[in-house]
């Protein structure tokens, strides 16, 4: 090197990838909430669907009565804990592939790939801001559940900290899948239309808009395949009476299962996203 | 010229690695090849104008130059390491202005360059580099409510922001308006003196001989001229010309080394009297690219009928025609 570059700079290390993620995500997040599209068919989108069946189904009576007329829940009490789950599905997996898909096309992935900062921080950032967007979002669907529609929530400890871990795997493998999913749409216009029917089909089918347990088994065996399923199992056993557990696909909530499929779907995510993800196609 | 070229003390060190070294760079795309066998180097501290008609192979040169390409063969180096290599430390050098960005744009100029600059160990202050690049009155204004220009004056603000020792600028001032071309210039200027090696790509000939210290001239994927920017070309294609309409009103030219005594011999030959029209020109930098492009395109042709459709298509200068075979 010559005298006076030497002079001038220092060589230094640039910021690590922890510190660069972290600033990442509030980037991400304000990013976020500045794309209307983004905020309604992802963050808002939960909210509408729960407000519309409540209004819509709320004078059929409660759900899940017992025959001698004890017990069930409302409507919106029975829509939440499937509102939850799509919340998780959207912020990660909707949200992420339609928007890394976007800026693959659009030229930030390209831009990004010439500086410092590494792929892994860059993931960092996507994730935290998913996370960041579903606590919002979750924090906000028990808000209006509790307070708007008057539906009771859990009170021991126990519940919440199903609620914890469910939500907390639930979002990181929806993250990861939305991650890889973003490689699948070939340019950034035609990713709406790859990933919102892939969505829209996992919600009809999982138990988020339809009652799982009214579903044919086929179904219901096609559904258990892939992760939203389990995610919205997981927050029946949570916001649902015990009795609801009989409607589930085995009589029981089989929480075990749940950790297993969301933690199966979470490296299948993580290592696609890993294999799959290029700041450009280098051999283009 | 004012170039701060970096200096070194012989005595006690060898000369500098070239900051960009490129040897027999091939690039194909199926069957298509569009880089064949180009070499040049770039000492620290230069700029290098890497000019060519559209589609000559300049961005994938600049491309693989910045890593994101894969070459089919050949040897490159950009500060010290293989491009296809670099690590992020070896990016925290690079400073890149793409051709094209399309970014959505959803942050304000200062919360983009604010963001960048924090990728980077040494980068520079922002509000100085919002100055340098013009975007003042921009500043707290979201890039999607940009105008073309100034979004391209974005690119090249997020591409010094970190103060790279090696910048490649990749037809940067595309869609500015002549005075934030100039002020560009000024910008460019003064990266030069910090001692900033820079690669250009341009189409506009009188920026890369604003900018340029050498230049290599690309076609058809192969380098056809390299050099200084005053002498590519050959002293033969910078031989001014004087032009002049003579009493019978026919308009005259002739090629000289001396277009002073050409000038004084025609005063005296019409006893005293002022020659109409009368012009001296000194080859530009675009005349000689053009003669040079122009040429090489004929011998590519190979006397077939494409070479002079080629030479009626981009006659701009006479001048130049006179150096193409009719």
């Amino acid at each position: 090197m010559s005298a006076t570059t030497t002079a001038a700079r220092t060589p230094t290390k640039p910021p690590g990838t922890l510190v660069l993620g972290l600033s990442r995500i509030g980037y991400e997040t304000r990013l976020y909430f500045r794309s209307p599209d983004t905020v309604f068919f992802t963050f808002l989108f939960p909210f509408i669907m729960l407000g519309i069946f409540t209004a819509a189904l709320g004078g059929g009576g409660n759900l899940g009565v017992n025959a001698d007329g004890t017990g069930g829940v409302s409507v919106g009490a029975y829509y939440l804990p499937g509102m939850l789950a799509a919340g998780m599905l959207l912020s990660g997996v909707q949200n992420l592939a339609v928007d890394i898909a976007g800026e693959k096309s659009d030229g930030t992935l390209k831009r990004l790939g010439g500086t410092p900062l590494s792929p892994l921080g860059y993931f960092i950032g996507k994730i935290g801001q998913v996370f960041v967007t579903a606590i919002l979002q979750a924090g906000l669907l028990l808000l209006v559940a509790r307070f708007a529609l008057g539906i009771d929530l859990p009170t021991s400890g126990d519940k919440w900290l199903v609620f914890a871990w469910v939500f907390l795997l639930g979002v990181i493998t929806s993250a990861f899948v939305g991650i890889a999913l973003s490689a699948v749409p070939r340019s950034g216009k035609s990713a709406n239309a790859v990933v919102i029917p892939i969505v829209l089909i996992l919600q009809f089918i999982s138990g988020v808009y339809l009652q799982f347990g009214v579903l044919p088994d086929w179904m219901q065996n096609l559904a258990s395949v892939f992760p939203l399923k389990w995610m919205a199992q997981g927050m029946r056993s949570v916001f649902l009476p015990e009795n609801f557990a009989a409607a589930e696909q085995n009589g029981v909530w089989d929480l075990p299962w749940v950790a297993a499929a969301l933690g199966i779907w979470l490296v299948v995510g993580l290592v696609l996203s890993l294999v799959t993800f290029r700041w450009i196609r280098r051999d283009a | 010229m004012v170039r701060a070229a970096p200096e070194w003390d012989s005595s006690v060190m060898t000369p500098p690695d070239p900051v960009v070294q490129v040897r027999d760079l091939h690039k194909s795309y199926g069957t298509v090849d569009a880089v064949r066998g180009v070499s040049f180097s770039i000492t620290a501290g230069e700029t290098f104008a890497l000019l060519g008609p559209n589609g000559a192979g300049k961005s994938t040169t600049i491309e693989i130059l910045e890593g994101y390409r894969d070459r089919t063969s050949g040897e490159v180096s950009v500060l010290g390491a293989d491009p296809r290599h670099g690590g992020l430390e070896w990016k925290a050098r690079l400073g890149i202005v793409l051709q094209t960005s399309g970014e959505s744009g959803n942050v304000t100029v200062t919360e983009q360059l604010r963001h960048f600059a924090g990728f980077y160990p040494h980068p520079r202050d922002v509000d100085e580099v919002i100055d340098a690049a013009g975007l003042r009155e921009k500043a707290t204004t979201r890039i999607s409510k940009l105008s073309g220009g100034q979004r391209r004056r974005v690119d090249v603000a997020l591409g010094i922001i970190g103060r790279p020792e090696m910048l490649f600028l990749d037809e940067p001032t595309t869609g500015f308006d002549p005075e934030a071309r100039h002020k560009f210039w000024d910008l460019i200027r003064g990266l030069k003196a910090e001692g900033t090696t820079i690669l250009l790509t341009t189409h506009y000939l009188d920026e890369a001989a604003q900018l340029g210290d050498r230049a290599g001239i690309i076609a058809g994927g192969q380098l056809i001229d390299i050099g200084a920017i005053d002498e590519i070309g050959g002293a033969e294609a910078r031989v001014p010309l004087v032009r002049w309409r003579d009493r019978n009103g026919i308009l005259r030219e002739e090629r000289t080394r001396a277009p002073a005594r050409l000038v004084a011999d025609l005063v005296e030959s019409t006893n005293g009297n002022e020659p109409d029209d009368l012009e001296v020109i000194r080859p530009s930098l675009e005349d000689v690219y053009l003669s040079l492009v122009r040429r090489s395109e004929a011998d590519s042709a190979e006397g077939d009928a494409a070479a002079s459709s080629d030479s009626s298509r981009v006659a701009t200068s006479l001048l130049a025609d006179r150096d193409v075979p009719a």
